[in-house]
């Protein structure tokens, strides 16, 4: 039983039954092949994180995205800078209790270097509901390049939790046609 | 344990058969617990702060 | 020591009993599953206020509650059960005497003074920073202590099994290897100190530096070594309630392992990769490269998913082999459609092993795929997973084996079984239930740890779909039907434990029933004839299910923007 020790000496050389290695077997190619399918992705699939990120400050990373603001704010929204990039251009966006920071306004099937970074604590770039998920760390600027595929309003959630005004903290990105 | 039982029973031959070298280790709990440290230290934590401290700086 | 130490022999199994062992046994059990009510408790509030009609707590509260309730049921009970597995596996399980018992009544009373500290400084309210306590968000200095030395006693406790290896080997109380419920145990150990050293690593750090004397702590270092102890710490779990099961089909049908040596492979490769795992937090985080990211991510080529689904398959088949020997060999499903469901320890131990595998399991190696985790990461899809392993594998495989722990370690006959014999059912399917929608609110992108998923008080407006609102309904449903198991589970126990009639000294108990070790299945036959064409059937189900669900989601994350 397997409360008790081995019924024989040597288990070791107990030969395994049929099924049980057919199964290991399985289970192992299986096992290949899911390790294999995220390398493939990375060659074949057009979802993967580029994984460049820099070290930073918050206010280095605000200057620039301040300057991007300067630069191409086209309207005011509740208070927020709407910010229209020119496609191919970095973009940035700050997270900070308990606010994203600006909206962007993006062109549908472009591309974008997308900054993110926090000023503070921990941040979740969520997008809605396209569901894209994304850690945003204080003091590292990471860089993912999206093309927006669809034309929309998107939300952006906080998804990591970031104190009390946490449930308050919401963005918003366009996409334009 | 193979010394235990030698000692024991010479009688039987089976028992003169040595102890295969996996059945070892997994009879040997302080080898398991360094492997189970080792690998985990080595690969995770060890590489993954290697990756961190290469960050390169923001200009 | 050796001379002073005291023995019964138990009447059941007639295993050796060492009564310091039996009385730390008893003591880690009852401060478990004290805290599984504290923290029960917490996660129906939880529950509650997340269900959208309901929304009970203010906010504040919620995240207080939330941060106590992962505390008290991921660290604390399971721990404290652990515990008592670890002294089960070696002590009573080797017939030896317990290595060190007063180290172990230290290790005892640390954690237990440890989980007190740091439920008082979360119910301060200063310290709402969630299990992880991510750097820079700061907690009060006692919050990191409490769980120091909680880990402190942990730590020592495993230093125990240890010892007690090593004592038994010496005394020779076995002939030959350790019986594989303790090796289960012995790779739950061993994983545990991993956990622990990690943890004990950032933690000791982050406390310097909540009281001031250290200035700042990389955010990226601190999660990736907290890592090391907060996934690793589910890691031990999963060892350990696979022992726990081979432990319940052994005392239950009297199975015999398949095969010794698959088996322990299988234990091998948890010890060596399942620790890995941690990466799946830190998929999504900057500055890691995919090589680090799929390799630690598949716990090296899913060598540790290996493992598991291995053990998914000896378990029941030991099962089955064992009710084929007794005769029940008709059609493929006799020996599981009269196994004694009403028995609530094979029950829960079943029902642990599906929920694991399907809900659990699938769920958790899909989320870890590198770029699946894109489509996941804090959602609660994350939670709902983790509901699938922590509490309907683990909690409820803990549960099951306290059925049998109450007559045989604390000598009680049980009380109120028609309320134990439905326990396991009204918990696992109350559990399955919160599992499965949380995943589905994950799926719609609901966040996860998050107190008003309405953004009534948001600068900017944004809706989640109403599905997700009657998810998180569903949610709050099931979570009550759970938190009634739970209380089913308290009241039996606890009104067994101390209202129980006493046995006597040989004195078998009559329920649950464990047959006697005579009982046992020696032979199955030879590896050549061995016929379990049910459990066949029950894993090419699961096999079916988990490549549908792998390549489904790799399909939805095609259909996001693309990134690069």
């Amino acid at each position: 039983m397997a409360i008790t020790p081995p019924s024989e000496r040597i288990w070791w050389k107990e030969p395994i039954a049929k099924i049980e290695l057919i199964w290991i077997v399985v289970a192992f190619t299986w096992g290949l092949i899911m390790f294999f399918m995220m390398i493939y992705w990375h060659g074949a699939g057009e979802q993967n994180l580029s994984n460049e990120a820099y070290k930073t400050t918050a206010l280095k990373f605000s200057q620039k995205a301040e300057a991007m603001i300067d630069e191409y704010t086209v309207r005011e929204e509740n208070g927020f800078p709407v910010v229209h990039p020119p496609p191919g251009s970095e973009v940035y966006l700050i997270a900070r209790l308990w606010q994203w920071s600006p909206i962007l306004e993006l062109e549908k099937d472009q591309s974008y270097r997308l900054h993110l970074s926090s000023m503070d604590w921990q941040h979740g770039f969520s997008l809605q509901p396209v569901n894209i998920n994304v850690q945003v760390h204080p003091g590292y600027d990471m860089v993912v390049t999206i093309k927006p595929d669809q034309a929309g309003e998107y939300g952006v959630v906080c998804n990591e939790y970031c104190g009390i005004g946490h449930h308050n903290m919401v963005g918003k990105i366009y996409v334009v046609d | 344990m193979s010394e235990n039982n030698d000692g024991e029973s010479r009688t039987d031959p089976a028992d003169q058969e040595p102890i295969p070298m996996m059945q070892r280790l997994l009879d040997n709990p302080f080898l398991l617990l360094l492997l189970g440290i080792l690998v985990p230290a080595v690969f995770y934590i060890i590489w993954g702060i290697i990756e961190i401290t290469q960050i390169p700086i923001a200009e | 020591m050796a001379n002073t130490t005291e023995f019964r022999t138990c009447p059941t199994t007639g295993l050796k009993v060492d009564l310091a062992a039996e009385n730390l046994i008893k003591a880690n059990a009852v401060a478990a599953i004290v805290f599984l009510a504290v923290g029960g408790l917490f996660g129906l509030l939880v529950a509650l206020t997340r269900w959208p009609a309901v929304h009970f707590l203010p906010a504040d509260w919620f995240y207080l509650a939330l941060t106590a309730h992962g505390l008290d049921v991921l660290l604390v009970w399971i721990i404290f059960f652990e515990m008592a597995v670890l002294y089960f596996a070696s002590a009573v399980l080797l017939g030896s005497r317990l290595a060190g018992p007063k180290w172990a009544w230290a290790g005892f009373g640390l954690m237990l003074v440890g989980a007190i500290i740091t439920n008082i400084a979360v119910l301060r309210g200063q310290s709402s920073v969630m299990f992880t306590s991510y750097v820079p968000m700061m907690a009060e200095p006692p919050f990191y202590l409490g769980i120091i030395l909680f880990a402190v006693g942990a730590l020592i406790g495993c230093f125990v099994f240890f010892g007690t290896l090593v004592v038994a080997k010496q005394e020779r109380t076995y002939q030959g290897s350790i019986p594989l419920v303790t090796f289960g145990a012995l790779t739950a150990a061993i994983i545990a100190v991993f956990t622990i050293a990690s943890g004990a690593i950032i933690l000791i750090p982050t406390l310097l530096w909540s009281l001031g004397f250290v200035s700042y702590i990389d955010p990226l270092v601190y999660k990736t070594i907290w890592w090391g102890m907060g996934h690793s710490s589910q890691q031990i779990n999963v060892s350990a309630h696979v022992a726990v099961w081979y432990a319940i089909a052994a005392m239950v049908f009297g199975a015999k392992p398949l095969s010794e040596k698959v088996s322990r492979m299988a234990f091998l490769m948890y010890i060596l990769f399942l620790q890995l795992a941690s990466a799946h937090h830190l998929l999504v985080e900057p500055g890691f490269s995919s090589e680090w990211k799929i390799f630690n991510t598949s716990y090296a080529m899913y060598l540790a998913v290996l493992g598991s689904m291995v053990h998914g398959m000896t378990v029941p088949g030991s099962i089955e082999a064992a009710q084929r020997a007794r005769g029940l060999t008709k059609g493929m499903f006799e020996w599981l459609r009269k196994a004694p469901w009403s028995n609530p320890a094979f029950a829960g131990m079943f029902m642990s092993l599906v929920f694991f595998g399907f809900i659990g399991g699938i769920s958790g190696v899909v989320m870890g795929t590198e770029q699946i985790n894109l489509i996941m990461h804090n959602t609660l899809y994350v939670p709902g997973h983790f509901h699938g392993t922590v509490v309907a594998g683990t909690t409820l495989a803990f549960m099951a084996i306290t059925y049998l722990l109450v007559p045989l370690i604390f000598r009680r006959e049980l009380m109120f079984r028609k309320l134990a014999q439905w326990q396991p059912y009204v918990f696992g399917i109350g559990v399955a239930g919160i599992s499965l929608f949380m995943m589905g609110a994950g799926t719609l992108g609901v966040s996860r740890r998050h107190w008003d998923m309405t953004f009534a008080d948001a600068q900017l407006p944004f809706d989640y779909p109403a599905a997700a609102f009657l998810m998180m309904g569903l949610n709050g449903v099931f979570a009550v039907l759970a938190t009634l198991g739970g209380i089913m589970f308290v009241v039996v126990v606890v009104g067994s434990v101390f209202f129980g009639r006493k046995l006597g000294r040989d004195e078998k108990p009559s329920y649950p029933e464990v047959p006697p070790q005579a009982a046992a299945v020696s032979h199955y036959g030879s590896s050549e004839s061995l016929k379990i064409p049910g459990t066949v059937m029950l894993v090419g189900i699961f096999f079916v299910a988990f490549v549908l669900y792998y390549f489904v989601n790799w399909k939805y994350l095609s259909e996001i923007w693309p990134l690069s």
